[in-house]
């Protein structure tokens, strides 16, 4: 079985964001591995620890993908340090300030060269929220949907993935055969801290670097444009009492005050 | 005058006011047309329960499909009927489900996307808050389709009386996007509450909470409000993930918000930040979001939240 997870280096969610140039400035900002990509990695890794483990050389593998400038590799090794086997980053300037669109045209022609069982990613990037980039790449793949995963168990044998869909329309029971495109919820799992051993591992791990002519893809127009942008005022300041016994009065007449009751 | 497709949203049998919404934004740009995707011998129902906003036509698709494979049936379907029918856009709900659709049907159709939507003018830009509500972006679709998802509660919906004619249209769902099978569904558990991102009024609770939200749940339920919690809440189990309003948790945008108990970490701000008035209760008087509040109150949320539940029952009575 050949995982590949997908993962994104965002500013770190603490930080203030801006906007340069039509697109998110993340030169100024500290970097890190996506949160809600730790999930996916640790699911992965749990996915091949059921069934033997993913030694070098063995059956299963975890690869972890990501495009980026050079400084994604940062992210990358910290997913490696958990336990994932090797990586491929796409870095190449003609990427820069790609939207989800051209994110999952790269993403899905790596994948496709690549020979894997399943793709596994988090639901969102903590700095877009879009939550497309899964879809897309079933789409793109023609590969099978299992998105917004709150448990994954895969039969190597069968080649079958079946899930927990969980959204605001409730938990829907699907299942799949291979190949798929699964995205995991956080709280799937509680992904494990990168040991000291799996830190100095990682340092030795490869990473595959390519540029757009290596992948197969060229870097279209973009898909959207942004107009302007622009940081909103903010909010004027409002009143402020201190309860002393009447609190919860004060707050009932504000809200008549504005109509809410 | 150009043609703008919305996917009418539903809930169970009933057209929700997030389709009116939709209505109002592809108003301003065309002739609405309604895609109502149903099971088969479901259509008739759905459609007429379209009724509400300013909506030209209904198309009616009926398959078991939609319901057995999901997002890429319905994308699937859609992408056939933009192939045929070719709209300048076509506006979807900014859920989960409505997120996915618009990725996919993008793709097929080689159309640019939007997200998050909050307005969308006649010439089709979008306006969306990102960065946790910090920052304004408009922007605009420049190849294909326009395909913008637009956020629940963000558009004042026309809800006059329409009477929509409508078209049954006969499709195959392609083999591609049968590719995975719901076995079984559960709807969500409700509590009687609205839905979170849906709702005109919202009531969460933090580590203020001490794990005890019977305050805050019985202010919400007086004001009608759905609940929220901040990730302190939910980490420590005393509340369910999906309930979590934040960075990596729900984007709310109500009416009104009512923050108690809870610090206002960025974390936090970035999930409700965007709600048009925000009310405040916590007891530390330095709490940051007191800087978002229109209305705060230094107190304790057990001592304020019990008497404000009186107060809003005494004015309705």
């Amino acid at each position: 079985m050949k995982i590949a997870v997908c993962v994104k280096q965002v500013p770190d969610s603490w930080a203030e964001k801006k906007m340069v140039n039509g697109v998110l400035d993340r030169e100024g900002v500290d970097a890190v591995l996506n949160d809600l990509d730790e999930y996916a990695v640790e699911e992965a890794l749990r996915i091949v620890e059921a069934h033997g483990g993913n030694e070098e050389g063995g059956a299963h593998s975890v690869t972890i993908i990501s495009m980026g400038p050079e400084r994604a590799t940062e992210a990358i090794r910290k997913a490696l340090s958990m336990g994932a086997n090797d990586a491929i980053l796409v870095n190449d300037a003609a990427l820069a300030g790609s939207d989800a669109l051209a994110t999952s045209k790269v993403l899905a022609e790596v994948i496709k060269s690549g020979g894997f069982d399943l793709v596994i990613c988090g639901t969102e990037s903590t700095d877009a929220r879009m939550s497309v980039v899964p879809a897309m790449l079933a789409q793109r793949l023609g590969w099978a949907q299992l998105t917004f995963a709150s448990s994954v168990s895969v039969d190597p044998s069968a080649n079958t993935v079946s899930i927990s869909r969980t959204t605001e329309a409730g938990v829907d029971a699907m299942n799949a055969k291979f190949p798929a495109v699964v995205s995991v919820v956080e709280k799937i799992n509680e992904p494990r801290y990168p040991s000291f051993k799996g830190i100095m591992a990682a340092k030795k791990k490869t990473i595959d670097s390519r540029d757009l002519a290596a992948v197969g893809v060229s870097a279209e127009s973009a898909w959207s444009l942004v107009a302007d942008s622009a940081p909103r005022p903010p909010r004027a300041a409002g009143v402020k009492v201190t309860d002393e016994g009447n609190g919860g009065n004060d707050l009932v007449k504000f809200l008549a005050e504005k109509k809410f009751i | 005058m150009s043609q703008v497709f919305i996917l009418a949203d539903f809930a169970g049998e009933k057209c929700t006011k997030t389709t009116a919404e939709l209505a109002t934004a592809a108003a301003r740009n065309g002739t609405v047309t309604a895609i109502v995707l149903a099971a088969p011998g479901a259509g008739v129902a759905l459609a007429a329960s379209v009724n509400h906003g300013p909506i030209a036509n209904v198309l009616v698709v009926e398959s078991a499909d939609f319901a057995t494979h999901g997002v890429p049936a319905v994308a699937d379907a859609i992408s056939q009927i933009i192939a045929q029918k070719s709209p300048t856009a076509l506006l979807i709900a900014s859920n989960a489900y409505g997120k996915e659709v618009a990725g996919r049907v993008a793709v097929a159709t080689d159309s640019g996307i939007i997200t998050d939507a909050v307005d969308v003018a006649a010439d089709l830009t979008a306006t969306q808050l990102v960065f946790g509500g910090s920052t304004t972006v408009h922007s605009k679709v420049s190849k294909g389709v326009s395909i913008i998802t637009v956020r629940p509660n963000s558009i004042e919906a026309d809800l006059s009386d329409s009477v929509p004619t409508v078209e049954n249209l006969s499709l195959t769902i392609s083999d591609s996007a049968k590719l995975a099978t719901t076995t079984s569904s559960t709807p969500p558990v409700k509590g009687g509450r609205p839905e979170l991102i849906e709702a005109q009024i919202v009531v969460s609770g933090g580590r203020g909470t001490n794990g005890d939200f019977a305050a805050v749940e019985g202010f919400a339920d007086s004001l009608n409000a759905a609940v929220g919690a901040s990730r302190a809440a939910t980490d420590a189990g005393w509340y369910p993930h999906s309930h979590q309003v934040g960075q990596t948790g729900k984007t709310v945008s109500p009416q009104l918000y009512v923050a108690c108990g809870i610090s206002g970490a960025i974390q936090h701000r970035a999930g409700m930040q965007t709600s048009k008035t925000i009310a405040v209760v916590n007891k530390d008087p330095e709490a940051p979001i007191f800087d978002l509040a229109d209305f705060g109150v230094v107190g304790d949320l057990f001592a304020v939240l019990p008497q404000a539940t009186q107060g809003v029952a005494a004015q309705k009575s």
